[in-house]
């Protein structure tokens, strides 16, 4: 793994709210190309770890690199930052006043001052790919949980982002609509996105992961490949963890 | 006889005499209108920040504002000032200040209602793409904020509105005043002139209010999200 190309790097992350340590010296390197998934139960600081690694949270202690150059607590360069880290929200965040095509083109023609020619035809030709190409006029009002996420897939990806950060995005969908966009997702993988991803969908974590990296109580307690994490993992806190997705036949 | 009184509104001037006096209100309205939402989302946006003393200073401003019947905020302005520092304001100049004062307040708490109403996420949404806080304000938020806002603002101006026939108590010749000196120089050949000429006000009101007040509710649906 260290031979190639490493896209993020955490170093020794410290992130506290007044008193309460929420995240304890977390140390962990991404590559290029690389799915890594974080797992752990509620409150252990999965989501806050991807809302410092986009700056939507000031870090305490530690840094953050992203291809070399460090991006943790650039205040004022933050948004040019996030240019580069593309990032999908759990309650599918649309801009309800702007039509589906409006929403993508936003940060590509505002923020990174491309052609709006061009941005239209890569953000149609990723909308014919999750199948949404015929709601691009319409509002998000006007569709599904999963169809809002997809769109806001293919909002983060239009950016070019050199990695993708994906917070619980199928937490709130019903679950037939989760496989829509987790298929979504695992396409994404294929092609060699770097990405981070938080979720609570073990089978999927287990198919999509290069990397899991389990996080309890605001510490990083495990590192692992998925088959090994899931077949054989290594501390009791994880064991303790994945027993909750099984179930002893009742009757 | 009834319909004798109705005459008394196409005799001489008199008909653009009372468009005059509406013009006088619409000045006088429009201009405070125009005033009091321009500062007023300048004010919703200070009362935003998180500084508790901006936050006290601007609760007592509107509180006040609000207590305050605006006849008596007009008399404070127009002979307050005059008796306290010897400043001497023209009735028009005292009732623009009155109405943008409480306009302001009004459209104030109205623009912080509507911005609160945002959620966090769509600035995080916008953070998330790389915009500028001045991006996400200019493409995301205030967008946003003005389809809530213009209906409950368009609700503020009609009040207004109607609210300068109180200026006839500071002296300003407005519509009400014209039609009340009509009246008097009538009292005694056309008792029945009153109820003409009151009923002619209501119509312009009418008029002048009611087009507005579909517009509101017209952009309510259609903005409906």
């Amino acid at each position: 793994m260290s031979k190639k190309e490493k896209i993020l790097e955490i170093k020794h992350l410290k992130k506290n709210y007044d008193d309460t340590v929420v995240l304890n010296d977390i140390n962990i390197d991404v590559c290029k190309g690389e799915v890594v998934v974080i797992l752990g139960p509620s409150g252990c600081g999965k989501s806050t770890l991807l809302r410092c690694i986009n700056g939507l949270e000031t870090i305490q202690e530690g840094e953050i690199y992203l291809s070399g150059e460090k991006i943790s607590n650039q205040d004022k360069k933050m948004h040019l930052v996030r240019q580069k880290v593309g990032m999908v929200f759990q309650s599918y965040d649309l801009f309800p006043h702007l039509t589906i095509l409006d929403n993508i083109l936003l940060g590509p023609m505002k923020a990174q001052h491309r052609e709006k020619k061009e941005v239209v035809v890569e953000a149609e030709k990723l909308l014919e790919r999750v199948g949404l190409l015929d709601k691009k006029n319409a509002y998000p009002r006007q569709l599904s949980g999963g169809q809002k996420q997809r769109v806001a897939i293919v909002r983060a990806l239009c950016m070019h982002p050199q990695v993708m950060l994906f917070d619980e995005i199928t937490a709130a969908l019903d679950p037939e609509m989760v496989r829509e966009v987790l298929d979504v997702m695992l396409e994404l993988a294929k092609e060699g996105s770097t990405m981070v991803i938080v979720t609570h969908e073990m089978q999927f974590a287990r198919a999509i992961a290069d990397r899991i990296i389990f996080l309890d109580s605001s510490k990083l307690v495990e590192e692992s490949s998925p088959e090994e994490f899931f077949t054989t993992p290594k501390t009791e806190r994880a064991k303790q963890f994945l027993n909750v997705f099984d179930f002893d036949i009742a009757k | 006889m009834q319909d004798l009184g109705i005459r008394v509104l196409f005799e001489g001037k008199n008909l653009v005499r009372l468009l005059g006096g509406l013009w006088v209100t619409l000045q006088i309205s429009l201009l405070s209108v125009a005033l009091s939402i321009l500062l007023g989302i300048i004010l919703g946006m200070i009362m935003n920040m998180k500084n508790p003393v901006v936050k006290v200073i601007t609760r007592i401003y509107l509180e006040f504002v609000r207590i305050m019947p605006q006849l008596v905020l007009l008399f404070l302005v127009y002979f307050g000032l005059t008796k306290a520092f010897g400043i001497n304001l023209s009735g028009e100049v005292s009732a623009v200040i009155v109405f943008t004062i409480w306009g302001t307040a009004e459209m104030g708490d109205l623009v912080r209602g509507a911005l609160q109403s945002i959620p966090k996420h769509q600035y995080e949404s916008g953070r998330a793409i790389g915009l500028n806080e001045f991006q996400i304000y200019a493409h995301i938020i205030i967008p946003q904020t003005i389809r809530r806002l213009l209906p409950l603002a368009i609700n503020l101006v009609t009040r207004m509105i109607k609210t300068t026939s109180l200026i006839v108590l500071i002296g300003v010749v407005e519509m009400v005043k014209v039609g009340q000196q009509i009246i008097e120089s009538n009292r005694l050949e056309v008792p029945s002139a009153a109820i003409w000429i009151y009923a002619f006000i209501f119509f312009l009101y009418f008029i002048v209010c009611y087009p507005i007040s579909r517009l509101s509710v017209r952009l309510e649906k259609k903005w409906k999200d």
